[in-house]
């Protein structure tokens, strides 16, 4: 049964009883969930193969097959630098750590398609909310790497102002978000800012979390909202795998993509490590979501490359061979050879972007190495919204209790 | 020439080391930022770290098997010329509030520090207060207590140490002890004064094992009042208190204690007698062909006589069912005898007692007191008792006021027998003799045994004692 099935079955509330027909996509036994995700699942939505050469049009990707067709060469040159300059901020970032500079740095090595595809397909007026790996995304908003480093340096409060990008605060908390991001979209709706047709005023909210995300009560509680409501949400789940070191096994026996039909929501299965085929199914979720058809759910498969933060070592829990198999699907390689065999870059482009890559990283590595520790008070800014009393008196309580000590240099 | 030493950060969350596992660089070898210089293995993973300078290797400042502080520098890389490339490179000073990074923040060293290593070494000490704020102690080992930390000090009258000179400070004049919080927990425990211990950790921290000696070593350190003084002298190595888990036979006992003595409502009576002929009777019975190859003694006696006076008062030998809501009477007197054990007290019980004779009982109570100190009672051995005697007079006491064994509705103390003066009548003439004396005490459980029959138990019993050939009137 096809997505576009699933949603004309909304539309007629057809006979319930074909929803909890499980013969065509009922719960598989976990051995086979694996199996399951194999690239000749004919749900999956594919355009390029390893090496970067188109597939044939399949069911699974036919309806998205116009948007890849419409890119143009500067489309596929856009998603490649950002391909790159993502990948080299999440490489600095770990090396960062790694000498000590941040705290804790969450690598999205492998990632990198799932999430620039999900991130050039939103509009500026649309909003992101992301767990707490999306810098991908967050570079796609526009928001600067330096932002990220500095919340797991652990200078400022959170990183960034959500509004300035509409790209939300990273939350921690897994899972959380796809609430936060519901309630967003329900505030669209009561806006008046879906389906009127003015594309510059059609807003869209995506919702970021992983694989173990799904296995969370509030994911859950949002997808029943996000369906009941009809809000114009996409639920963009990274199945990476590995929820730190729990496979996709302990996480459900129905993958993400199927289960979103019991919810009354669309599901997608897409190739995470496919730029354009994640792109374009991130196109055709959000206009459908915009013009007010409701919410639709991508399962981007893909794979976490390195561990899960700087905390975790991933050889306890999986074999080098399997992250070697993931190594042959690498995003970038696969970008560049679907450019090369269509002509949209000559040679010197790609050289270019590796030059501005290693830019980025020196600006941001001396950026960090370089913030100012906040002002302690900083802390009392963003409690509320508005002035409170209470909190006034606390900042005022704690700079003068500050202001008791012998200076010893700054602080 | 520019020298840039790389420290060791903390490359999970909250590590304090790491082994050093290899070098991927020699001296001589130029790197480049990020090139991995080496592999360290932390509490959680085997990781390998990025070289945050460009240039050449200068010092390995650690062989691979160390083990490795976070925050100490294990590699110097010459960066060539005035401008390194990396000017504040991984220096704990490069996060400073409106500093601009300086080049000589590599030759620094950071502290631990339980996250990277942006804070600087010392800075975990409590910063000094203003001249007027509160709590001006002078700050020095003398009022240094493990608690001072609690109360700010005052500025010190000289410029405030430099926080990076902590290792010196600690063998020189220390400011404030340095110690991990539950090393100073330790210390306080322990009545160890913290400023008094010369610390062996790196940093001149004072360890864990620091305390431990010191404690070991003088047991009054923490005090020099005369009491600890007097503590100390006394009983060598031996520690104030020692603490004995609650478990086995001890765990039992205070268990069935307490159930009993908050379930039965407990009344003790007493009775002082005069048992010269009960004594007269063991002397005699000693020698009696009947008695041969046991044991024969006062405590006999009273079992036995027991056994006759709850005979003639059967209402006695009971216990109360509360879930059923049912006093159950039994047939026969099962007697339990306290016993102290090497494993703590216990109190097997003789099935029937009553049914008797006095040679089989004395057999009976030979062979439950030499099972109960071997440990061999069984379970059955314990159960169904209906009444106890605990014989206290074998510790030279008098008498107490015992808890019943739960389910028993009474339980006598035999207390010590005694020669004491006791008014004796003789054909209507009264005179002070020296007599065999005793204590008897019954606890009885005042739910199902009123005051008479508790005391006619009582009466009866110490009748018999003072008079045997009572027995006689009564079987």
């Amino acid at each position: 049964m096809s997505d576009k099935d699933v949603a004309e079955d909304r539309a007629a509330n057809a006979d319930m009883r074909s929803a909890f027909d499980t013969s065509a996509a009922g719960p598989r036994p976990p051995s086979e969930i694996t199996g399951h995700y194999s690239s000749d699942n004919p749900d999956m939505v594919q355009f390029v193969d390893a090496d970067g050469n188109r597939l044939e049009t399949t069911e699974a990707n036919a309806p998205y097959a116009q948007i890849v067709e419409d890119m143009t060469s500067q489309d596929a040159r856009e998603i490649y630098r950002d391909l790159v300059l993502v990948r080299r901020i999440d490489a600095e970032g770990h090396a960062l750590q790694r000498q000590g500079e941040l705290g804790l740095w969450p690598s999205l090595l492998g990632q990198e398609a799932a999430q620039v595809g999900a991130g050039r397909a939103l509009k500026p007026q649309d909003y992101a909310f992301p767990g707490y790996r999306e810098h991908g995304v967050a570079w796609c908003k526009g928001v600067p790497p330096e932002n990220l480093l500095g919340m797991y340096r652990g200078v400022n409060h959170g990183g960034w102002n959500s509004n300035e990008n509409n790209f939300h605060l990273y939350t921690i908390v897994i899972g959380n978000q796809m609430l936060h991001a519901t309630g967003y979209a329900m505030g669209v709706q009561t806006d008046g800012d879906v389906a009127t047709g003015d594309p510059e005023r059609d807003t869209a909210v995506m919702a970021f979390t992983g694989d173990g995300g799904t296995a969370q009560g509030d994911y859950n509680e949002a997808l029943v909202f996000a369906s009941v409501a009809a809000a114009p949400v996409v639920f963009f789940v990274q199945n990476n795998q590995w929820a730190i070191s729990e496979p996709n096994e302990k996480q459900f026996t129905i993958p993400p993509y199927q289960r979103s039909r019991g919810f009354g929501i669309p599901g997608v299965l897409v190739d995470g490590n496919d730029p354009l085929a994640t792109y374009a199914v991130s196109v055709a979720a959000l206009d459908r979501a915009r013009s007010g058809q409701g919410p639709t759910l991508i399962e981007a498969y893909t794979y976490r490359m390195g561990a899960h933060t700087t905390s975790d070592d991933p050889t306890k829990y999986r074999s080098d061979a399997e992250v070697e198999i993931w190594r042959e699907k690498d995003p970038i390689k696969r970008m560049r050879g679907f450019m090369e065999e269509r002509g949209h870059a000559e040679p010197d482009f790609f050289d270019e972007i590796d030059a501005e890559a290693d830019e980025i990283a020196a600006r941001i590595r001396h950026a960090c190495q370089t913030m100012p520790d906040p002002p302690q008070e900083a802390m009392f800014d963003h409690i509320y919204a508005e002035p409170h009393p209470v909190t006034e008196r606390e900042r005022a309580e704690f700079v003068e209790y500050q202001e008791s000590f012998v200076q010893e240099g700054a602080h | 020439m520019a020298m840039q030493k790389f420290n060791l950060p903390d490359p999970g969350e909250g590590l304090t080391e790491a082994d050093l596992v290899t070098w991927r660089v020699a001296v001589g070898d130029e790197v480049k930022v990020n090139d991995m210089v080496v592999e360290v293995e932390t509490a959680k993973s085997l990781v390998e770290l990025p070289i945050p300078f460009a240039g050449t290797v200068v010092e390995l400042l650690a062989s691979e098997g160390d083990t490795v502080e976070v925050g100490s520098p294990i590699i110097v890389i010459d960066t060539g010329g005035d401008a390194p490339a990396d000017p504040d490179g991984g220096s704990a000073e490069s996060g400073e509030s409106g500093q601009t990074p300086s080049s000589e923040g590599g030759d620094e060293s950071s502290g631990p520090n339980l996250v990277g290593y942006g804070a600087k070494a010392g800075s975990t000490k409590r910063r000094a207060r203003r001249g007027g704020a509160k709590g001006a102690a002078q700050p020095g080992p003398a009022g240094d207590s493990p608690e001072a930390g609690a109360e700010p000090q005052a500025a010190p009258p000289t410029p405030s140490p430099d926080p990076e000179r902590a290792p010196e400070q600690a063998t020189g004049e220390r400011a404030r002890a340095l110690a991990k919080p539950p090393v100073r927990k330790l210390a306080k425990d322990l009545g160890v004064d913290l400023a008094s211990i010369t610390p062996t950790g790196d940093g001149g921290v004072v360890t864990r094992e620091d305390v431990q000696a010191a404690a070991s070593a003088s047991p009054a350190d923490g005090g020099s009042s005369q009491d600890s003084q007097r503590t100390a002298s006394r009983a060598g190595d031996a520690p104030e208190q020692t603490r004995v888990p609650i478990k086995g036979v001890r765990k039992r006992t205070a268990e069935a204690m307490v159930a009993s003595a908050f379930t039965a409502p407990h009344v003790t009576e007493f009775i002082t007698v005069d048992v010269t002929a009960t004594m007269e009777l063991v002397e005699r019975l000693k020698g009696d062909k009947a008695f041969r190859d046991t044991k024969v003694t006062p405590l006999l006696v009273v079992a036995k006589a027991l056994c006759l006076a709850i005979r003639r008062n059967p209402e006695v030998n009971a216990s109360w069912d509360e879930d059923a809501q049912e006093i159950v009477y039994s047939r026969d007197v099962n007697l339990g005898i306290a016993a102290a054990t090497p494993r703590g007290l216990v109190v097997p019980n003789i099935k029937a007692a009553d049914a008797m004779s006095m040679r089989e009982l004395a057999d009976a109570m030979a062979e439950l007191v030499a099972t109960a100190r071997e440990g061999k009672t069984t379970p059955a051995d314990f159960a169904g008792g209906t009444v106890t005697i605990t014989n206290v007079g074998v510790f030279g006491v008098d008498t107490g006021t015992p808890i019943l064994n739960p389910g028993e509705a009474a339980i006598l103390a035999f207390g010590a027998v005694r020669r004491q003066p006791w008014v004796v009548q003789r054909d209507g003439v009264e005179s002070i003799e020296p007599r065999w004396v005793t204590q008897l005490a019954l606890s009885f459980d005042h739910r199902l045994v009123d005051g008479e029959l508790g005391s006619k138990v009582l009466a009866d019993l110490a009748a018999l004692l003072h008079d045997p050939g009572q027995a006689l009137v009564w079987a």
